[in-house]
């Protein structure tokens, strides 16, 4: 860590710490607005009436699950077909081709459950009108979702006695449309202020000042690419004086990716390319707008269930795990890598690089340099968002190591829109439990017994995706279809394949992209986690809901034990690192330790 | 479940429209009056024809010119319609081929300079599309760009310094050199 990281982790920080409260607070208020007299809510009157919405209907668990189901359901089947349908709908001036059905699938699955994982380059597969009306949308409502799953969880808490757990359509309709719209609007103009382009037009041929050789595929009448005996592309000298650039409305999607916690590029580099990502100060906003939510929603959680402390403490443990990752990632990555020092096999012909001094530059943009790549991977994959400034695949072992942990404790850490707060509130119950145990008391939070009903739900919820992670795993590991993905040989290999399975359990999306996913067994295999990953955790979160807005308040005694300040942090810290550690050390083993073993063999 | 399916069909719908359809074609539309270039790539045009974007990088391979960061988009370098890195973790080996290739072509094109090679001359940029070199790495091809249009070393310096900006606000990203704009300028001079 030189100064210059001290610093931006140090701002950036701050300013996370500044803007949680006033969004939080305002957030809370959105969340639980009744029906008053106010030009909100005569949209809201207009508008609830004409899709047949009864405002005052409060949902039960099950009803409200139902609701959530069948939307993100609708979600699917209209990302699917937009897809499939592509080259013969409008605003597709590439006349990309239809999508492939696995392709599809695997596309639509991940957008609808907040993963955005990525199969396809963007700028080579998809027309503008399946970026906005089926990508973009799901930007919105995907992250909506997460948004009124933590909500229902906090109105469980916060009421008692009662049978309903709110409106899921009234919930969805405000998330988006009173955060999440106006929020990705400012912030969308702020970002074509910087470069960043919105557009519909073609893409842009520009006649370059050098001429590129290269090496082109031979392709046959059919356009496929020609493979010798051996399976390898048939190549031939190329050049060329032009360059096409690709173009398209992505200031609109940059913003609703970042704010949402979606991380699906519009380009295949993602926010490492110049026209989502295009300077330095860009790249800052970008990092604060992917916490932004997730930490207000940890303000409006301490906001709706009427004690702010709860909330802060749930923040302070957050922020101390992250703030540790981070420094990691950003130390392990400015170590360099030592076999790139030295070029050259005799001592008299060899040159040095400052491969050691520089850090490891890899797969990393010049404009934001070490400390400020690292730190955009800790935080994208600390909250489940996976855009990706920087390419994670290169990364050194351990530096590459700290997403990967990041994803499997559950993208708790800050986590996703909603589902970061709701994940955490989980790992909470969890801890009060354990103390609980270790003290001999009922254990309670916020007013709440925590009974067998509730440790069922979370033992589900918690369980759920390290079986995913883990099984998934295995089963690509062992079959020639998995072990055909992979790029690097030796132990990243299979650090690949699990990065690829924790991303897509946890709902992050970043990769360790080399993997080449985009096959039918990648395809169906991640899109079947993905799934389960997000809705095996948000069924039983909703059902706890429903339980614990049934129970009764018991008042705090005596023997109540407090759920803020630094004890409880520190218990919510070890649950957390101890559920995530013990279930992933053997397989981190494997891949990230056995390879910086191997990378400084000296030390 | 059908109680459910007309509020959810509706709903649906509403907010693609206004999530999919109008909020992009307003962020356009507000975004072509107020900031008409960045919404169109910040192209940079010469005579009249657009030659490159102001974001973008662009492969230079000619020893007169400053180098930019190896691209592994394919399937030419700087392929700015299929972004994308090389995804070589640090122990492959093909990694360590490429930084080889990649000094070696440097010295080919300069063989007096023996100074140490800074890291991101030869390795492969996240985006493929890289359009800045760190000022170290410009340093390192200050002399024989210079010898190539028979400049002197301070004239490509001064050219030099005209393209490289610090650190955003003093405190964000790195200080940097941007290649394109830096060889237009060296085009430029000589004409």
């Amino acid at each position: 860590m030189n100064d210059h990281a001290w610093i931006l982790l140090g701002l950036f920080m701050a300013m996370l710490l500044l803007l949680a409260r006033p969004l939080g607070i305002y957030i809370s208020r959105v969340m639980t607005m009744g029906n008053h007299e106010t030009w909100v809510s005569g949209v809201e009157k207009a508008v609830f009436r004409a899709c047949g919405i009864q405002l005052d209907e409060e949902m039960g668990w099950l009803q409200y699950a139902r609701a959530v189901l069948l939307f993100n359901a609708l979600g699917l089947l209209a990302v699917y077909s937009l897809q499939r349908l592509q080259l013969w709908l409008p605003l597709n001036p590439q006349a990309m081709a239809n999508v492939s059905p696995d392709s599809a699938f695997n596309t639509a699955v991940s957008f609808v459950t907040n993963t955005n994982w990525q199969g396809y380059g963007g700028e080579s597969t998809m027309g503008y009108l399946v970026q906005m009306l089926g990508l973009t949308v799901q930007n919105f409502v995907s992250a909506a979702t997460g948004i009124v799953v933590a909500i229902a969880l906090i109105r469980g808490f916060a009421r008692h006695s009662a049978a309903g757990i709110g409106n899921a359509w009234a919930d969805l309709f405000r998330a988006t449309v009173w955060i999440l719209l106006p929020l990705s609007l400012l912030f969308a103009l702020f970002l074509s202020s910087q470069g960043v382009i919105q557009n519909f037009a073609a893409y842009q041929e520009v006649s370059t000042l050098d001429v590129t050789t290269y090496q082109a595929p031979k392709l046959d009448a059919d356009g496929q690419a020609l493979m010798d005996a051996q399976g390898n592309p048939v190549t031939e000298a190329a050049s060329t004086t032009t360059q096409t650039l690709a173009m398209g409305p992505v200031a609109s999607q940059e913003a609703i990716k970042m704010l949402g916690t979606n991380g699906g590029g519009f380009f295949n580099a993602n926010s490492a390319h110049p026209f989502e990502n295009p300077t330095p100060l860009v790249n800052f906003l970008q990092m604060l707008s992917i916490f932004l939510i997730p930490g207000a929603l940890c303000v409006a959680f301490g906001c709706i269930v009427g004690d702010e402390r709860q909330g802060w403490t749930v923040f302070a443990a957050m922020a101390l795990l992250f703030v540790s990752f981070a420094i990691g990632a950003i130390t392990f990555e400015q170590q360099g890598n030592p076999l790139l020092a030295k070029v050259g096999d005799s001592e008299a012909t060899s040159v040095r690089t400052t491969a050691l001094t520089d850090g490891n530059l890899e797969g990393k943009e010049a404009r934001f340099g070490i400390a400020d790549s690292a730190l955009f991977a800790t935080i994208t994959t600390a909250a489940s968002c996976g855009a990706v400034n920087s390419m994670h695949d290169s990364f050194t072992p351990l530096g590459g190591a700290v997403p990967l942990v990041m994803m499997q404790l559950g993208e708790v850490v800050f986590g996703g829109v909603g589902s970061g707060l709701y994940g955490m509130l989980i790992f909470a119950v969890l801890a009060v439990f354990i103390a609980g145990l270790m003290i001999g008391r009922t254990p309670e939070y916020l007013g709440k017994k925590i009974e067998a009903h509730e440790m069922k739900m979370t033992s589900i919820a918690i369980l759920a995706t390290p079986l995913l992670v883990l099984v998934g795993t295995a089963v690509a590991v062992m079959t020639e279809a998995g072990r055909a993905g992979i790029a690097n040989p030796g132990a990243h290999g299979f650090s690949e394949i699990l990065y690829a399975l924790s991303s897509a359990a946890n709902n992050n999306g970043s990769a360790f992209a080399g993997l080449s996913a985009n096959t039918p067994f990648y395809n169906v295999l991640l899109a079947v986690v993905m799934w389960f990953g997000r809705f095996a955790v948000i069924v039983p979160v909703l059902a706890m809901a429903g339980s614990l807005a049934a129970k009764k308040r018991i008042s705090v005694t005596a023997g109540t034990l407090p759920t803020h300040g630094p004890l409880f942090v520190t218990l919510l810290i070890g649950v957390v690192l101890l559920v995530g550690l013990l279930n992933y050390v053997p397989a981190l083993a494997l891949g990230p330790l056995v390879e910086h073993l191997v990378l400084w063999p000296t030390r | 479940m059908k109680a459910l399916l007309r509020p959810a069909i509706s709903l649906f719908v509403l907010l693609s429209v206004v999530t999919g359809l109008l909020y992009p074609m307003l962020v356009t539309g507000v975004a072509r009056i107020a900031f008409p270039d960045a919404a169109a790539g910040s192209l940079i045009t010469r005579d009249g024809k657009p030659i490159g974007s102001a974001l973008i990088g662009q492969n230079f391979s000619d020893p007169k010119y400053f180098w930019g960061r190896p691209s592994a988009t394919a399937p030419q370098p700087y392929n700015a319609a299929a972004s994308s890195g090389s995804n070589q973790g640090p122990l492959n080996p093909a990694l360590a081929d490429a930084v080889k290739a990649r000094v070696a072509a440097l010295h080919a094109a300069d063989p007096g300079n023996r100074r140490p090679v800074p890291i991101d001359l030869v390795t492969a940029s996240a985006s493929g599309l890289d359009p800045h070199i760190s000022p170290a790495a410009a340093d390192y091809q200050v002399e024989r760009v210079a010898r190539a249009w028979h400049l002197e070393e301070k004239t490509v310096r001064q050219l030099l310094a005209e393209n490289t900006e610090g650190r955003d606000l003093g405190v964000f990203g790195e200080a940097r050199v941007h290649v394109l704009k830096l060889n237009v300028a060296l085009d430029a001079h000589a004409r």
